[in-house]
């Protein structure tokens, strides 16, 4: 025996009305899936932040009590040597790691991306290096580039350069070698990410192209480039930042050194706020570098809507 | 593609791969000499003898358990917390509307383009007040509450459908209900990218260790192996043994998780 009897429509209910009691209750609940994560981030990120400006217009000690001395800190800065040394050598390092790790990414990207067997083994390689610990990675280059017998230099004697440079012990091979160092270890990085980007361009423009005739330097010129210019904007981004806020590669490889050849402005915060313990001219160089940063990044995001239209 | 194409593809592929792969070839071949013969004329990429000892030697020539051990200790706790609390303060970003919700997320994007030193020294003032300098928990404290993990998790729920909680609202689970029988369990390939990403950060990592650790028990094994080389600095087969020691657990975890490392770099595109 069949009845018919048709299940209860279920009725959803009308959206309620948002009391003020609910309304509540949801902003508890919000916030207490935040607060475990918030505690620690407030304490040691947020606050951090916003006290490092306050601490540059202080002479602080963390023993005496600090005292307000305006813009003493910044002025002391301007007068002094180590820090335009330290500012323009951080300069030098953005200069070169940022064009010849954009390229390099690029480069590899672009062949990895053809449908090549064995393509997953030269992605798992290339990209390795980044993963590995900077402190191994500066002590295999810095052997790699021993003056004397290092295989770099026993590479260069051998196809006729008499005199290779001492590399890290001469003050104007020193930041070179660093240079290198870091392109070497932060491609695999950017070109995964170049790769990822890669995957959003239409194949069908390529064949169309082709068919128009053109070649491939053509075709790389006016689809893979444009096509790719999301991409670049955010690995320059990426890179600047990364490259002005450079340290434990630095610190490993030269100490800033030989001389102050390598110095740079993380290093001048590190040993003037940390070692030497004063506190409010490290925080004034900190300034200084985030306003850097900050200023390219905006100058970069102006550059590329401009592009854009 | 032609087949000349294909060929010079390979062999520019395979020769700039192998050019990447050097330094790597170098460390291996190192940690199996004498130290006399690490930096030989001509180089020799294969030791004319294996000196397989320098693998039982050097742990008895730096507290090198010890290294590993605290290393591994920071790198499994941060990982956890962050996860944990990564994954659950992202679910408040993405999936629960409260008022203010937008502002607070800002201020968490605001901070990760904030480079790391223009803040760490109040930081370390921070540290140093409470008394935490020289401890595991400073590190702990200061890596566990990223706002980078919170921002990858975010960006991942958002691609999981609303009607998904939707439902389970009204079929009466809680918020942290649905958070973990629903949204967790969708999440594996985020959680496991934001984990390997996490590991692989803290276990490289050199400057927080070097600036909050000053005693040798608690030092890791960055900080091990570069006091080694200040230390030995004429004992270059040991350091290369060293250092092969220090990569060989990250390369464990990188083929084995290659695929998360990937997609995380990818799909979030940041570090």
């Amino acid at each position: 025996m069949t009845t018919t009897v048709s299940a209860p429509r279920q009725v959803r209910p009308p959206a309620p009305a948002p009391r003020p009691a609910r309304r509540r209750s949801r902003t508890w609940v919000g916030w207490s899936f935040i607060l475990p994560n918030f505690i620690g981030f407030a304490a040691l990120t947020l606050v951090p932040v916003i006290a490092s400006l306050a601490l540059s217009f202080l002479d602080w000690d963390s023993y005496s009590t600090p005292r307000w001395v305006g813009l003493d800190n910044f002025e002391r800065m301007i007068h002094n040597d180590t820090f335009w040394t330290a500012l323009k050598n951080t300069a030098y390092y953005a200069v070169g790691h940022v064009p010849l790790t954009l390229c390099a990414a690029l480069g590899f990207a672009v062949l990895l991306n053809q449908k090549l067997k064995g393509a997953r083994f030269f992605r798992t390689a290339l990209f390795f290096p980044y993963i590995t610990s900077l402190v191994a990675v500066a002590v295999v280059w810095n052997m790699l580039l021993s003056p004397e017998s290092g295989p770099v230099n026993q590479f260069l004697r051998a196809i006729g350069i008499d005199h290779p440079p001492g590399w890290t012990t001469s003050t104007t091979w020193a930041m070179p070698a660093v240079i290198v160092a870091s392109v070497w270890r932060d491609l695999g990085y950017y070109m995964i990410l170049y790769l990822a980007g890669l995957q959003t361009i239409p194949a069908e423009l390529y064949e169309a192209a082709q068919v128009d005739g053109a070649n491939g330097w053509q075709r790389f010129r006016h689809i893979t480039l444009p096509g790719l210019r999301p991409t670049t904007f955010f690995v320059l981004i990426m890179l600047t930042i990364s490259s002005f806020k450079v340290f434990d590669l630095i610190q490993v490889m030269t100490e800033g050194g030989p001389g102050r050849a390598t110095l740079v402005l993380s290093q001048v915060i590190y040993r003037e706020g940390i070692v030497q313990g004063r506190f409010g001219y490290s925080s004034a160089v900190s300034m200084v570098l985030f306003v850097i940063v900050l200023t390219i990044t905006l100058v970069q995001f102006r550059l590329q809507r401009r592009s854009e239209r | 593609m032609s087949r000349v194409r294909r060929t010079s593809a390979y062999l520019l592929l395979g020769l700039l791969s192998v050019a990447v792969l050097v330094p790597f070839a170098w460390m291996v071949s190192s940690s199996l000499k004498a130290d006399a013969d690490v930096f030989s004329v001509p180089v020799r990429w294969i030791p004319a003898e294996f000196h397989w000892g320098n693998f039982s030697a050097i742990w008895g020539r730096i507290p090198l358990l010890t290294y590993l051990r605290n290393s591994v200790f920071l790198s499994v706790t941060i990982t956890a917390l962050q996860v944990l609390t990564g994954s659950f303060a992202a679910y408040g970003f993405a999936k629960v509307r409260f008022p203010g919700r937008d502002a607070l997320f800002l201020a968490y994007i605001a901070t990760i383009a904030v480079p790391w030193q223009a803040y760490m020294v109040p930081q370390y003032v921070i540290m140093q007040k409470a008394g935490l300098v020289n401890t595991h928990l400073s590190l702990i404290l200061l890596q566990a509450f990223s706002a980078f993990g919170v921002f990858l998790m975010r960006q991942y729920y958002l691609t999981i459908p609303d009607e998904l909680s939707e439902a389970a609202r009204l079929d009466g689970l809680s918020e942290y209900g649905i958070w973990a029988r629903i949204i967790l369990p969708l999440s594996k390939p985020a959680l496991a990218s934001l984990a390997l990403l996490t590991f692989v950060n803290t276990w490289n990592d050199y400057m927080g260790p070097f600036i909050y650790l000053t005693d040798n028990n608690l030092w890791t094994i960055q900080l091990g192996l570069r006091s080694f080389v200040g230390l030995y600095d004429a004992e270059y087969a040991m350091i290369m043994t060293g250092s092969v020691l220090s990569v060989l657990p990250i390369l464990v975890i990188f083929l084995l998780g290659q695929k998360y490392f990937v997609q995380g770099i990818a799909t979030s595109g940041m570090k």
